[in-house]
């Protein structure tokens, strides 16, 4: 383990589909897709609509508002780089335009209900840009 | 086709750490057993079917243990639909049978990672692992608490469903856990993933098991005593990872049970002794109410007050299950419900004429269904 913490982030990966998502989180916006053809919402970033099956799509400015699915707690780190933050939560979020994802809820000191309104802020850990979420 | 294909074998090795062997070693010594069991030889075999090995997937490992088993049979593969693949197979061989594409049918499944890697349960999901997203328990634990939130499910209601199991298993002397456990001793249990505790996660295990299949025509011609006939499966799979799931408390387990049920023209009503899938607590109070037994929501309450316990209505996983038999992923059920058919069982269901189990995989994203019935 003689990894620079830096090192030992793991990291996601920002090339591929996926580049356009995670530049946008570095902007400061939360991008999600939306199919040119039956207008569904999605994320994570895919080449074709899981609904209707089309490749034409364009990138939507998510508005932050979300309200929070389900929730877990972890007490054992699965990775060293989390073993600090013991426990921490790691939440399912839905976005007010569909799309569902995982993220955390920073809320110390607040008692997390299911489908409680969020509001997205974008936190950088090890210079990536993330997508969480605060009580609304 | 309810009841014209049989089990006509079961056999197993030991549960718990093989160290130093292979899969194919365990698969072949579970196979031998199974054929013992029913009587059958080696060359009679003509379906070789098989759920690769969990932790260290292979390509056509099918065609590797056929090789190792000396065999060239007409039908042959694997299958990979996580933990519900073993029930898928026995499906897929019933059908294959039923359809003369073969006669007797080898369904086996073997792994090692006790001794071995585990590598594959803790891994990272995908990118979401930037937000601390690990490990399969954490899948689990966030249907749980969708469950817990949404109906009022309790964490003493999950313990109901490890105390049962636990003493199954205590009970059971192939079991590779043989602590009995109490209410009180699993709410003093780790939190790993809250809301799940320790004693809400299934064992990870080495060893294999297998079955044997064939016509009931034939089974009755070879003079096969024991065969316990196939009245019923099903699938279904959810498929959608956990954060995407539109709704986090139902899953293909719903289509699975209810295909099933309609092919053996059964209801849950009629359903003696079950074998539930048992990787966690939750999988199994999930599962109850997917089949019926309880009103969408309402399995906390039903498992609750012994129900689940051997002598309750409803005697569950009655050798132990994932939680203490071992944690192979599902044959070892198949096997149990076969002993409970045969009126074999260590801990036997006074007269059970009927026997569901669940198989299922990955975090409930697949889903098989079996229900056995009596010889006549």
């Amino acid at each position: 383990m003689s990894a620079a913490p830096e090192q030992a982030f793991p990291l996601p990966d920002t090339t591929g589909i996926g580049a356009h998502y995670w530049n946008a989180l570095r902007e400061g916006r939360l991008d999600y897709q939306c199919c040119s053809r039956c207008h569904s919402a999605w994320l994570p970033a895919r080449t074709e609509c899981p609904k209707c099956l089309a490749a034409e799509w364009t990138w939507k400015i998510a508005s932050g508002k979300a309200t929070l699915i389900s929730w877990v707690i972890y007490h054992h780190a699965y990775h060293p780089w989390f073993a600090k933050k013991l426990p921490y939560n790691v939440s399912v979020v839905q976005l007010a335009e569909g799309p569902r994802l995982i993220s955390n809820v920073v809320a110390a000191g607040t008692t997390l209900r299911i489908d409680m309104p969020l509001q997205l802020i974008i936190e950088r850990e090890a210079d990536v840009a993330l997508a969480r979420f605060k009580p609304a | 086709m309810r009841g014209n294909v049989v089990i006509a074998g079961v056999g197993q090795t030991a549960f718990g750490k093989c160290p130093g062997r292979t899969t194919l070693s365990l698969n072949i010594e579970a196979c031998r057993n199974a054929l013992a069991d029913a009587g059958v030889e080696k060359e009679a075999v003509d379906a070789l079917v098989v759920k690769p090995p969990t932790s260290n997937p292979e390509f056509m490992y099918g065609s590797t243990l056929a090789e190792a088993m000396g065999l060239q049979p007409r039908v042959g593969g694997s299958w990979d639909q996580g933990g519900a693949a073993n029930i898928s197979l026995i499906s897929f061989a019933a059908m294959a049978i039923e359809h003369g594409q073969c006669e007797i049918a080898l369904v086996t499944y073997a792994d090692n990672p006790r001794t071995g890697s585990r590598h594959v349960y803790e891994k990272a999901w995908g990118d979401d692992a930037a937000y601390g997203w690990f490990g399969v328990p954490a899948g689990y634990a966030m249907l749980a608490r969708r469950h817990m939130e949404e109906y009022g499910t309790t964490s003493d209601q999950l313990g109901e469903i490890a105390v049962a199991i636990r003493n199954h298993g205590a009970a059971n002397p192939n079991a590779q856990l043989r602590v009995p456990l109490t209410l009180e001793q699993y709410r003093q249990s780790k939190w790993v993933v809250d809301p799940l505790r320790r004693d809400d996660c299934c064992l990870v295990s080495d060893g294999a098991a297998a079955v044997v299949l064939m016509s009931a025509k034939r089974a009755k011609q070879m003079g096969i005593r024991k065969a316990v006939p196939i009245l019923g499966f099903g699938q279904g799979q959810t498929s959608w990872e956990v954060p995407l799931r539109t709704d986090l408390t139902s899953t293909g387990a719903e289509v699975s049970g209810a295909t099933a049920l309609r092919m053996a023209g059964l209801t849950p009503k009629d359903i003696d002794v079950a074998q539930i899938y048992d990787c966690f607590t939750i999988t199994v109070l999930m599962t109850l109410e997917a089949y019926g037994f309880a009103r969408k929501g309402k399995s906390g309450p039903f498992v609750a007050g012994g129900r689940l316990a051997h002598g309750g209505e409803l005697p569950t996983n009655t050798a132990g299950g994932l939680l203490s038999e071992t944690g192979m992923p599902g044959l070892q059920l198949v096997l149990e419900g076969v002993r409970q058919m045969r009126g074999e069982a260590t801990l036997q269901v006074k007269n059970a004429q009927t026997c569901m189990v669940s198989n299922q995989g990955g975090i409930m994203h697949t889903h098989s269904t079996l229900i056995l019935g009596q010889w006549q």
